[in-house]
């Protein structure tokens, strides 16, 4: 155990007498969180708009100014007709086309129906996809404006109308920066826990400072501890930092207890350092190293739950994802945080992390050999 | 007389696929000696240091350090010897007394030997002014003095230098083996390869390595006179000129 003492003295000394670790460690994670939720915004505002208005009749321009005051959109122009309108998105001046037929107007007088035609812009997905949900509420208010004017107070609604509302649990406001937050967070330890300990150990290889080690009579399990145990308190304290911008300058309180997180946090962090060392045992040099930890991180982030819903996910991509441990910990942070989920509640997830951790630090053990 | 060998090699080999990198060597050391160990680039001078070390497997043959067998003790001969490689390996980002420090430490010193020790080391190299300067400012020579006597810190039976003085200055070269020597005075048996034929002069006996095999061993003095030399320069030179491999 005593030698564990010296390695962990060194780890430590070189951590901090290394500005770029600590800028890495300190202030990148800082600025993220400061900068990335603001950023990564769902909500969609200024979809530019075309209308082509073929009615020009007193309804048509109580529905464009409508769908203009709601907020969302901009009125790009008036196109003269469809065509001239699907070049306006062709050459992407505008998002969303929304046709106004010649008797507008008189159809839904005298018919009392009409037919609009809109067509999307599916470059941007997202973009499209609440555009066109918006312009839908917009229009089906529109019609129910409509109705109210004719219909003079009627005893029954001669139509059954069954209307939704929704609360959202959790997130009353749906402030996506309360699940945003907490995602990143998670985004950040995986970052400082896989990369930064496996361009630790894979520089030593580099310098050949760890031929030097293999030759002193230190075990196997001390040097890997002695590389494990900074790495993870780092981890703690970035955790720490992290909840306090959280709580500073979001206003975001976890729900449920910090013992919960902590005690969650402490066993990814173990698994994640697993899979640093396990990538530093494979990797000879820290290009490589850095090429490989960026790999997984795009899978990790990408299949991770932090942008996409896994439940929207295909199911082949669903099975992939239970093999990566950050969406178990960003599904678990979003529990904790947002709806106060005890640590009986996570027990599942913080089971299979469990699991995480023996595998890939095992792995690593196994792998790494003081003799080639 | 057993126990004067403080080094064996029968037969020993390391194969890396069809390469042959160590072919059946066998020699002995005898406790206390400057054992030099000659070879061109490639001619498995460091391999056959790395199995001795217990960095590197043998393939075949056998091998024992310290009286401990090179497969199964490998562990228990870490203990009993030094070991300096070609690639200079200190760290860089910690001072000169950390450095002492943290060798010492994980070789098991005390707390008091450690402190002791350093001091000492820091008078005999004159680096007292440098004890908490980053081991990177110093200049080269300085840095391959150090890693020698962090090498022998734990006073180990043996010690294994591979090229140590390699791009080295001639003063300090002349500087270094007067301290290989002080350490040989002190008991420690000495395993070291080296490029130049004048260091090879300094050694009790040397060993001359041509693709993988021990081509030749005995005093300087006996090599000369077996091959008809003027310096071990020769001698080199004629063993060398038969090597097949090419350099690396």
């Amino acid at each position: 155990m005593r030698s564990l003492r010296f390695l962990l003295q060194k780890e430590f000394r070189q951590i901090f007498r290394d500005p770029a670790i600590l800028r890495v460690i300190f202030i990148m994670p800082v600025i993220q969180l400061l900068i990335l939720p603001w950023a990564a915004d769902y909500e969609m505002k200024d979809i530019r708009l075309s209308v082509i208005d073929q009615d020009h009749s007193s309804y048509s321009q109580k529905l464009i100014s409508k769908i203009t005051s709601s907020g969302y959109f901009i009125l790009n122009d008036n196109s003269a007709s469809y065509k001239d309108a699907l070049n306006e998105i062709e050459h992407d001046y505008s998002d969303l086309v929304l046709e106004i037929p010649p008797s507008f107007e008189k159809n839904l007088v005298k018919e009392d129906e009409s037919k609009l035609f809109m067509a999307l812009n599916a470059i941007n997905g997202v973009k499209a996809n609440l555009g066109g949900a918006y312009l839908r509420s917009i229009i089906q208010d529109f019609n129910k404006e409509v109705r109210l004017e004719w219909i003079q107070f009627p005893r029954f609604n001669p139509e059954l109308s069954i209307e939704v509302t929704s609360s959202n649990w959790f997130n009353p406001l749906m402030n996506y920066k309360y699940f945003m937050v907490p995602g990143i967070l998670v985004i950040l330890l995986t970052m400082v826990g896989s990369n930064l300990a496996a361009a630790n150990i894979v520089k030593e290889k580099e310098i050949g400072t760890i031929e030097q080690i293999n030759v002193t009579p230190i075990k196997k399990y001390h040097f890997i501890l002695g590389k494990l145990i900074p790495f993870w308190i780092l981890g703690l304290v970035i955790l720490t930092f992290g909840l306090t911008i959280a709580r500073f300058a979001y206003g975001i309180i976890p729900a449920g207890s910090f013992l919960t997180i902590y005690i969650f946090a402490a066993v990814y962090l173990l698994a994640i350092l697993g899979l640093g060392l396990l990538i530093s045992t494979y990797a000879a040099n820290q290009q490589q190293s850095m090429l490989l930890s960026f790999f997984m991180m795009m899978i990790f982030i990408l299949l991770g739950g932090l942008y996409t819903s896994i439940d929207s996910m295909p199911e082949w991509a669903q099975w992939i994802t239970k093999f990566n441990p950050v969406s178990y910990f960003i599904n678990v942070m979003r529990m904790v945080v947002l709806k106060g989920s005890s640590l009986a509640d996570i027990k599942e997830q913080l089971f299979i992390m469990m699991g995480f951790a023996i595998a890939l630090n095992g792995w690593a053990i196994l792998s790494y050999h003081k003799r080639a | 007389m057993a126990n004067d060998k403080v080094i064996t090699a029968d037969k020993l080999t390391k194969r890396f696929g069809d390469f042959v990198a160590v072919d059946r060597i066998s020699f002995e050391v005898n406790k206390g000696e400057i054992f030099g160990f000659l070879g061109a680039n490639g001619a498995g001078k460091t391999t056959a240091m790395r199995m001795l070390c217990g960095l590197s497997m043998p393939t075949s043959g056998e091998a024992s350090v310290a009286g401990f067998d090179v497969y199964k003790e490998n562990e228990k001969i870490k203990k009993n010897i030094g070991y300096m490689s070609q690639k200079f390996s200190l760290y860089d980002d910690l001072t000169v007394k950390e450095n002492m420090r943290f060798y010492g430490g994980i070789y098991g010193m005390s707390n008091k030997f450690i402190k002791e020790k350093t001091a000492f080391i820091l008078e005999y190299l004159h680096l007292q002014s440098e004890a908490d300067k980053l081991v990177k400012s110093l200049p080269l020579g300085w840095k391959q003095k150090l890693a020698f006597s962090v090498a022998i810190f734990h006073e180990p039976g043996i010690v294994f230098l591979d090229e140590p003085t390699g791009g080295v200055d001639p003063v300090t070269r002349r500087e270094f083996w007067n301290m290989i020597y002080n350490a040989s005075d002190t008991g420690i048996t000495i395993f070291v390869t080296t490029h130049y034929m004048d260091e090879a002069e300094y050694c009790n006996r040397v060993s001359i390595m041509v693709d993988g095999r021990i081509d030749a061993l005995d005093t300087p003095a006996a090599l000369k006179k077996t091959y008809e030399a003027a310096s071990m320069d020769e001698v080199f030179l004629k063993l060398a000129r038969k090597a097949k491999r090419s350099a690396d």
